[in-house]
């Protein structure tokens, strides 16, 4: 007995109205951007106002939605056909700038002395460009703001590069508790906290404390921290705050995932990791989207009678043509083999998860990087 | 002593990487057991917390120790050496390093309970990398009665996109920790790094964002200054050994010829086809096949498309030979990864001079 998943129709869930924001996560280099853009692409042609949010996209795509730098602003993509009498939907797309959004929420949480200040400090230029975790909770942010903005009736939203899929749901939270942090407060300010009580429990020395830490990044950061420190403290409290609101925006009715891996063990056992997370945290999952599946035209001619045919042709008299043949006969065989692999590792996924839907997305023959490529991508949502 | 000439010799430090998805990991633990073929030990470790080796090798989660997972076939009659196997975190090797300089296990332990080793992990961004690539140059410099305890060292990195960066440690840590500790350690590093025991492998699938983001960052590592650090060789992972000779399909295999959708949807058809099928259509007719005008389209059409897709990839091999660096093939391994199929690899690896 072979699982069954059941379709994926991705064009139901994008012309359902009350879809507001769709999150496309997955493990790196599955193609994700591709599908955030293929799915933006079809929900524009479809009639709705779409906007796409990118994180890190190949240049190449980028720049077939009209993106050639990172500047938070959505544009408008050219060459969405939208024709259709007065159902005309609309598409832009755009890069997320970590840092500028950083800033932003400096800048607007912060009076102009101490937002130059904080934008000033060697430790925030480090923690906005480079912290683990920033691009997750400023992509978090953005997408926030789009939301509130109301400006678009689709949000879809390309997920940060990262090792593991997980990354993205967990780091905003982790940047929000680290810049929240009592710990932060406690080791930077002590002064502030008026007291040592919870350093006592634990029979640790405050000094020997800061004395490792000084050991450790050395003193020079310490005090560009405590600078930080004290020019933020205004604005502690709200880092955790908007990590929640995301994160419950994540979870609110109008929000679907689509979980995007190859038909390969590691991407799928990421993706299995993801649904299951998603389930436990009670995030809605539209489904499974498996990308760069390979078919064959002729599937109904099997591995086995394809390479017992080119050996015949090979006992028979050379020729060309049977060069030919025999060349087409044993790639066939190489393909059908490979499309077997290939729903063996679906049918797996699917008998682990037997209630989540899966689309699959044919691999295309070229890279795709131009509107028409993500049309064609489109055609499999039916 | 070796006695075949490979293209790295007196190279300690093999540091692997590649775009995600390229498998990475598995030409790592190939390239560690085709070095270790060498009779020397060969240490393989990993810097990104995933337990990737583990579940390569088929062992349980390893800890913040250095374990054996495999011994590398004899070569030559001689025995092969042990492949040894090491996941490294930060806060294991910030805990290490403070007891190895200031005698402070018990007072690290402690305040990782307190999360002060996060915190100092995660505010100081490039502290996590020196911690990292330190053990790799700890254990690539560690003796034992005067001679190496590992021939070689092999090291699963972070992607591409972040490989320089990673490895750049001096100058990412300089802005933080100016003088200090940490710097003194980040310093010792970088001469392992940039010395010319030290390489960088690129894995790559011949697509186009794979094989961009490998001369990107080829190009990214001879950028980062004091002479660059080393790219090594680039490894194409994932080939298939089928395609058609390159002369007899040029004419349909033209990329940008304009091609038409069949009627059956999915596959792309090239008009060059037509003959193709007139061809099938009698072979298959010779095979026992019967007539069946459609199924040989069909295959015309399968044949053109993968045709297609051979001149692509051979036009990113161009694009990777042109980048000067070595190339090694492996073979595309479709019934998963197991350590049948890394010997496998290993051996490929070996036959073509990479260890």
């Amino acid at each position: 007995m072979t699982a069954k998943p059941t379709p994926l129709v991705i064009d139901r869930l994008i012309d359902d109205r009350r879809t507001r924001v769709i999150v496309c996560c997955g493990s790196g280099g599955v193609g994700k951007t591709t599908i955030a853009a293929a799915v933006g692409l079809r929900a524009a042609e479809r009639g709705r106002h779409v906007v796409v949010l990118t994180v890190d996209p190949a240049r190449r795509l980028a720049q077939s939605m009209g993106l050639t730098s990172l500047d938070n602003t959505p544009r408008p993509v050219r060459g969405v056909r939208t024709g259709r009498a007065g159902d005309g939907g609309s598409m832009h797309a755009m890069m997320l700038d970590m840092k500028r959004t950083f800033d932003e929420i400096v800048e607007a949480h912060a009076d102009p002395d101490r937002a130059t200040q904080i934008l000033a400090n060697p430790f925030y230029q480090s923690l906005s460009s480079s912290f683990a975790g920033t691009q997750e909770y400023m992509a978090m942010e953005k997408l926030g703001q789009l939301r509130r903005a109301d400006e678009w009736d689709l949000i879809v939203v390309d997920t940060p590069p990262s090792r593991s899929a997980l990354d993205f749901l967990d780091a905003p939270a982790r940047l929000g508790r680290f810049l929240d942090g009592r710990l932060l407060r406690l080791l930077l300010a002590p002064a502030k906290l008026g007291g040592r009580t919870g350093l006592k429990v634990l029979n640790i020395g405050f000094g020997m404390i800061t004395g490792v830490v000084t050991k450790i990044i050395g003193s020079q950061l310490l005090r560009d921290v405590q600078t930080f420190v004290s020019a933020m403290d205004t604005m502690f409290g709200g880092f955790r705050e908007r990590a929640e609101y995301t994160y419950q925006l994540l979870r609110a009715p109008g929000t679907s995932f689509l979980v995007i891996a190859g038909p390969e063990h590691d991407a799928l056992r990421e993706a299995s990791y993801f649904v299951e997370r998603l389930e436990r945290d009670g995030m809605p999952l539209a489904g499974l989207i498996l990308n760069r599946v390979h078919r064959s035209p002729a599937a109904r001619l099997s591995a086995a009678r394809s390479l017992a045919a080119a050996e015949t042709l090979q006992g028979l008299a050379d020729s060309e043509s049977s060069a030919l043949a025999i060349t087409a006969l044993r790639l066939h065989a190489e393909r059908m083999r490979q499309v077997a692999s290939e729903q063996r590792l679906a049918e797996r996924f699917t008998a682990a998860h037997p209630l989540v839907p899966v689309a699959q997305i044919p691999a295309q023959p070229d890279d795709v990087h131009d509107i028409d490529g993500l049309r064609v991508i489109g055609t499999a949502f039916e | 002593m070796s006695v075949r000439d490979t293209d790295w010799d007196g190279v300690r430090l093999h540091v692997v990487t590649g775009k995600g998805g390229t498998g990475k990991t598995t030409v790592a633990a190939a390239l560690a057991l085709a070095l270790a073929s060498n009779g020397k030990p060969v240490l393989l470790m990993e810097v990104e917390g995933r337990q990737g080796i583990a579940q390569l090798f088929d062992v349980p989660p390893l800890p913040y120790e250095e374990r054996r997972v495999a011994v590398a076939p004899a070569d030559d009659g001689r025995p092969g050496g042990d492949v040894f196997a090491l996941a490294v975190d930060p806060q294991s090797a910030l805990i290490e390093y403070l007891e190895m300089f200031y005698n402070l296990r018990q007072a690290g332990r402690a305040l990782t309970k307190l999360g002060v080793l996060d915190f100092a992990t995660t505010i100081a961004p490039g502290l996590s990398d020196v911690l990292l690539t330190g053990k790799a140059a700890e254990a690539v410099r560690r003796k034992s009665g005067g001679s190496p305890v590992y021939g070689a060292v092999v090291m699963d990195a972070p992607p591409t996109g972040r490989i320089s960066r990673f490895l750049n440690v001096t100058s990412e840590v300089s802005g933080l920790a100016k003088v200090g500790p940490i710097r003194g350690h980040a310093d010792t590093v970088q001469s392992v790094i940039r010395s010319p025991q030290t390489v960088v492998h690129f894995v790559t699938l011949l697509e186009e964002m794979p094989v961009q983001e490998t001369l990107d960052g080829i190009a990214e590592l001879s950028d980062v200054g004091r002479g660059g650090i080393a790219a090594g060789g680039i490894m194409v992972n994932m080939m298939r050994s089928l395609w058609p000779p390159e002369h007899r399909r040029a004419s349909g295999a033209k990329p940008g010829r304009r091609s038409v959708r069949s009627a059956s949807g999915g596959e792309e058809r090239t008009p060059g086809t037509a003959h193709d099928t007139q061809v099938l259509e009698v072979a298959l007719k010779a095979a026992g096949l019967g007539e069946d005008h459609q199924l040989a389209a069909d295959l015309a059409a399968e044949l053109a498309a993968e045709a297609r897709a051979a001149a692509m990839q051979r036009a990113q091999r161009r694009r990777l030979d042109a980048a000067g660096q070595p190339c090694y093939e492996l073979p595309f391994i479709s019934d998963g990864i197991d350590l049948a199929a890394l010997y496998r690899l290993a051996a490929t690896l070996r036959e073509q001079g990479a260890a």
